[in-house]
């Protein structure tokens, strides 16, 4: 399953700057080799923003695997963000099976 | 503008008719305004007439941003305005920013944001069209959105700052949930205490009563209090402002014709052409008379004559006028005359007010007849009625034209009424038409009770009604208490000694008690 993901900023903040970093680090440790990523600055491109309905920024938004999903913010809160990815929910049954609990 | 001092703030006049007089000049520029008001208060429509407005008077470009209401919906809903912001989008006069939350879209949060995204996409639309105009329409849906409240009210205060730096003028609307109390949900009166325009929407009697009024505007005057409106298919929202237009009239010493001969006689030398002219009189007495004498009078002086009948159908008024030998029909033919027949139920006091504004203003008449006004008092709440009246008397003092009311008195003998006590103050004459009952007979009496600006006869003088219609003849001697409706007889010889006493001149009538 390929996580197709964009991540809308609007120039070099700081929130910017941390969202860019938290979601490198996700990407490398819990999607490895099945995620493509889009970076928009939204300044730069505001059609895309429109067309995405994007109010707050940072903003990642999950296109594949649909439905599409939203997670605003600088994406500093990891669980949550695997949880908005679907990503955790996995994870967490591998983690199950291997201790043996249902 | 040269009249503006340093410390005002300069306006921007909205182009929404009735909201510059009551602003004292519209919004003020390059800054945000906010609009507050329970559902179904109008903010929409007012706001979104301040982009029409400006795209269509003053060819200022708008932008539109909006998180309630989809931008299709919108677009649906105010066409029949004849607005066409679908048509102004493809112009590029109009570009619109759509923040509406998709419905079903599930969103987490997950660190710090702001609403930067939504300020670079209004930045971006007002640089496309060159907007002078924003609107952000029911700010209120923007807090469902977002976990922190504080994060959205410190984001739109961020907002209003960046559209001002953009020297654009901003409407946003926000919902209230009751008339009184805070100006908005979510506590944004904090923010928006700048400039602040409320809308209300009260059931009055059983009547929907829509105000506006200026809570405040920083750094300049405005008029104060509620202020009617309408909201209606051919201009959206119209403001009927009252004392804005009160008393700023100038005053003409010109006289005019009431039709009537002996009267104008009676009046030294005609009406006022500037004059509201009240004739009170029980059913029967002869007001639709004196009205078609007055408008053939204009008729007869090339004037053009504007009739507004609330009673009658024009069939019968045509009819009625003819049998007194004055041709209504060929009047309206020629153009000089108009006859408007409008039931007074058929519609809210503001609408007829409004309607009747947009007649006279299309007409351009000379003068206007009312018959009658004391019919309206149905449509209406007294409070409505009144502001009707004085806004509707003053709207035709300030075209300087003349305007004859008629008011039908409840009872036969004597009485008065609530238009009489509405309206005497703002009326310049007030001519009363009597039934006399006169050693058993019923005959008429008619009387100039008031009569600004010059002297006028004071007696009560018989009048008859025939094909030729009104005949002014002699004064009632010997008998008191006609228009309070009980008269009693004088000996002749008692009148006389009364006339001695005040002499050198006859006594005047004993004052009604009107």
């Amino acid at each position: 399953m390929i996580y197709r993901l964009r991540l809308f900023i609007t120039g070099r903040t700081p929130h910017s700057i941390r969202a860019l970093d938290n979601l490198r680090s996700i990407c490398e440790t819990e999607l490895a080799g099945r995620y493509e990523v889009e970076i928009i600055d939204v300044l730069e491109n505001p059609g895309l923003a429109d067309i995405e309905k994007i109010l707050a920024t940072p903003t990642l938004v999950r296109k594949l695997p649909e439905p599409v999903r939203k997670i605003i913010g600088d994406l500093s809160d990891r669980e949550k963000v695997l949880l908005g990815l679907d990503v955790y929910s996995t994870h967490h049954e591998n983690a199950s099976i291997q201790t043996g609990k249902e | 503008m040269a009249d503006v001092t340093d410390w005002q703030i300069e306006r921007m006049p909205t182009g929404i008719p009735g909201f510059d007089q009551v602003t004292n000049g519209g919004l003020p520029r390059n800054r945000t305004a906010v609009v507050a008001g329970t559902a179904g208060s109008g903010k929409t429509i007012l706001a979104l007439q301040f982009l029409v407005m400006g795209l269509r008077k003053y060819d200022e470009t708008g932008v539109f941003v909006t998180f309630e209401e989809s931008p299709e919906d919108l677009i649906h809903n105010v066409r029949s305005f004849g607005w066409d912001l679908a048509g102004e989008v493809e112009k590029k006069r109009l570009a619109i920013v759509d923040a509406t939350p998709e419905p079903g879209d599930v969103q987490i949060e997950s660190g710090a944001f702001d609403l930067s995204g939504l300020m670079a996409r209004i930045e971006h639309a007002v640089r496309e069209v060159n907007a002078k105009r924003v609107i952000l329409d029911a700010i209120g849906a923007l807090f469902p959105q977002f976990t922190d409240p504080n994060l959205v009210r410190r984001e739109l205060h961020r907002i209003g700052a960046g559209l001002r730096k953009l020297g654009v003028t901003t409407l946003m609307t926000l919902e209230r949930l009751d008339d009184d109390g805070a100006v908005g949900r979510f506590g944004v009166e904090e923010f928006v205490a700048d400039n602040v325009v409320i809308l209300r929407n009260r059931l009055d009697q059983e009547k929907r009563r829509r105000t506006i009024e200026i809570l405040k505007f920083r750094g300049g005057m405005h008029q104060k209090g509620e202020y009617t409106f309408t909201v209606d298919a051919d201009e959206g929202v119209s403001i009927l402002p009252l004392s804005a237009i009160e008393l700023k009239q100038g005053s003409s010493n010109k006289r005019v014709s009431s039709g009537i001969e002996e009267l104008d006689r009676m009046c030294g030398g005609g009406m006022y052409r500037d004059s509201i002219i009240l004739v009170s009189g029980a059913t029967g007495t002869g007001k639709t008379l004196t009205v078609a004498h007055y408008i053939n009078a204009a008729i007869q002086a090339g004037e053009r004559a504007i009739l507004f009948a609330s009673e009658e159908s024009r069939e019968q008024l045509t009819r009625n006028a003819n049998s007194w030998g004055i041709d209504f029909e060929g009047a309206e033919k020629s153009g000089l005359l108009r006859i408007v027949c409008r039931y007074p139920d058929i519609m809210g006091l503001e609408d007829h007010q409004l309607q009747m504004r947009r007649e006279i203003d299309a007409f351009k008449p000379a003068r206007i007849a009312v018959d009658s006004l004391s019919a309206f008092e149905k449509a209406g709440t007294r409070r409505s009625f009144r502001e009707f009246v004085i806004g509707f008397t003053s709207y035709v003092k300030y075209l300087e034209i003349t305007g004859l009311i008629t008011d039908t008195t409840a009872m036969l003998m004597g009485g008065q009424s609530i238009t009489e006590t509405h309206i005497s103050t703002v009326t310049d004459t007030i001519l009363l038409l009597r039934y006399v009952e006169l050693h058993g007979e019923m005959r008429r009496g008619l009387m100039i009770l008031k009569m600004r600006g010059t002297q006028h006869q004071k007696d009560i003088r018989e009048y008859n009604i025939d094909g030729q219609g009104m005949h002014i003849g002699a004064p009632f001697r010997g008998i008191h208490g006609i228009m309070t409706g009980t008269p009693t007889y004088m000996f002749t010889r008692e009148r006389e000694h009364l006339a001695e006493m005040f002499s050198p001149e006859t006594p005047p009538p004993p004052p009604p008690k009107i």
